[in-house]
């Protein structure tokens, strides 16, 4: 099983690195994005610590969202998932595999790049950190629930906009306490409580999420 | 609830905006409900009618 | 009719049967909705009081309740509707689950219009993020989401288990909005039913919200059964009995 992740794993890497630009196109929408709040919103620095969590928040599901397309699609497209479908291992196994490495590439870059666009906004160091942790268990939750999306709606016209309808709404518990958790940081009332829920959400997610995305995959492919 | 009047029964103690405004709204989308079913089963019918008429034909020329 | 000559309900879980049972059904429900609806009104309007803190706007509580009530009912029904589709394979059960979306997302407009207007007089604002409001909104996306799904994908097999797929998902919200006021301190006011102590309002005021919530689900239930007749005609064209059936209208 777990050589099954790996080898799931080490594929997707391989193909990204030969993608880079892929990979660092969200990334850099990522920091786009973040940095436009402040243009637009001005300036102001009071303003913009309170916004802090929200926008770069808000970016990151936005980031996410995006580089669903990539996850399923490629490999629908040139026969792999087929394979995937027909093979030895559970297909759970292999969507927890692509999970993880949609994770490494779009998740794990805005956990490392939080802290310098959270300097930008002025947040202080004990809210950075809290930022980064609960990007760490956030993120992956928003991969898990965004297979699901990307499962169910694999070679749909239109699907771009429609995995956004159908996965935003899902993603909203998750961006509230993981803005929150910094909100409550920067507020001094401590974030334990939502980052715990964060805890409870990724836990939750990884039992349903590959199971749900299994059983949509199957659906999309028969 | 002895209201007194009709003045008093719109105005709802100053609320009537809003209860008003909930009531109606209601009715409204409802309404609106029931008529996009109505013309759903319309449309429906009148489709089908055609296509069974147009396969109908297909068959009349291919026989 | 069962091989055996028994009567069984299973009789109804083909569209061809289930079309006229629905046909003739409809009607009656309607019917109930309307008297329901006109007795709960009545009740709401000239019988029950007015209350001591917020005067007449509390009166939105007929129609609030109850909607809130269905959005959240119809999206179960419809969840389980859907699950027993996927599940079994039977196309009724995706045919009424897809019915029941639009008239569930009806319903969950109507609570949080009639929420917003409720809110405004009583706590001086439209809208507040607080727990109930924005797990309700959730489930209107939900709706959204659902709907928007199946209309995208054009096979309908598929489009009926990937629907079942994001209902079932999406069910987990449902205990969310339920709950939302115990787990958080929330503007929303906490329960005032419930299942284990007597209730905290005005013996007429939960009447009328009761008969207005019956009122809505005989309702539902009518176009719903109005609703999924479309669907089964639109679906089983191919077949015999409907072009019969279509003969027979026009």
């Amino acid at each position: 099983m777990i050589r099954a992740i790996g080898w799931v794993l080490r594929r997707d890497l391989l193909l990204a690195f030969r993608r880079r630009g892929d990979v660092v196109n969200a990334l850099v929408f990522f920091v786009i994005v973040v940095s436009l709040f402040p243009l637009g919103v001005g300036a102001e620095a009071n303003q913009l610590r309170n916004m802090a969590p929200g926008v770069l928040w808000v970016a990151a599901l936005l980031a996410c969202m995006l580089s669903l397309a990539r996850l399923f699609a490629p490999d629908h497209q040139d026969g792999t998932l087929e394979q995937m479908l027909l093979a030895g291992e559970p297909l759970v196994v292999l969507v927890m595999g692509k999970v993880i490495s949609h994770w490494l590439m779009s998740g794990l870059p805005l956990v490392l790049i939080a802290p310098l666009l959270g300097l930008q906004f002025d947040l202080p160091g004990d809210a950075l950190g809290v930022l980064c942790v609960s990007l760490l268990i956030g993120t992956p939750v928003l991969s898990l629930i965004g297979a699901v999306g990307a499962a169910l709606t694999l070679g749909v016209r239109g699907s771009g906009v429609l995995v956004a309808l159908l996965v935003l709404p899902l993603f909203v518990p998750v961006l509230i306490f993981g803005a929150g958790s910094v909100g409550a940081t920067a507020a001094g009332t401590g974030a334990e409580a939502h980052l715990l829920l964060l805890g409870g959400f990724l836990a939750l997610a990884l039992v349903l999420a590959p199971w749900a995305s299994a059983a949509a995959l199957r659906i999309a492919m028969e | 609830m002895n209201w007194g009047s009709w003045q008093n029964f719109l105005a709802m103690g100053g609320y009537g905006l809003y209860v008003w405004g909930s009531y109606a709204v209601t009715l409204v989308v409802l309404v609106a409900e029931i008529v996009a079913l109505v013309t759903r089963r319309r449309g429906v019918i009148e489709r089908l009618a055609k296509y069974y008429a147009a396969r109908r034909r297909n068959d009349e020329t291919e026989a | 009719m069962s091989k055996s000559g028994r009567f069984s309900w299973y009789y109804f879980s083909s569209p061809q049967s289930f079309y006229p049972l629905a046909g003739a059904l409809q009607p009656w429900f309607a019917a109930l909705a309307a008297v329901l609806c006109a007795v709960g009104l009545y009740i709401g309007f000239f019988v029950a009081p007015t209350d001591a803190q917020q005067g007449e706007s509390y009166r939105i509580i007929f129609i609030h309740v109850p909607a809130a009530w269905m959005s959240m009912f119809l999206y179960l029904v419809m969840g389980f509707w859907s699950g027993v589709g996927l599940v079994l394979n039977t196309r009724l059960s995706s045919m009424v689950a897809t019915a029941l979306a639009p008239t569930g997302a009806l319903f969950t407009f109507i609570a949080l219009w009639t929420g917003a207007l409720w809110g405004k007089p009583t706590w001086g604002t439209w809208w507040v993020w607080d727990a109930r409001l924005t797990s309700e909104l959730i489930l209107l996306f939900l709706y959204i989401g659902f709907m928007a799904l199946q209309a995208a994908i054009d096979d309908q097999r598929r489009a009926d288990k990937a629907g079942a797929v994001l209902a079932l998902v999406g069910v987990i919200n449902i205990p969310i909005i339920y709950f939302s006021v115990q787990w958080w301190s929330t503007l929303h006011q906490g329960a005032s039913v419930s299942m284990k102590s007597a209730p905290t309002m005005a013996a007429t005021m939960l009447l009328g919200m009761l008969v207005m919530a019956l009122g809505f689900w005989m309702y539902s239930i009518a176009a719903t059964l109005a609703r999924v007749r479309c669907v089964i005609l639109e679906r089983e064209r191919h077949t015999d009995w409907v072009a019969a059936e279509i003969g027979g209208q026009t």
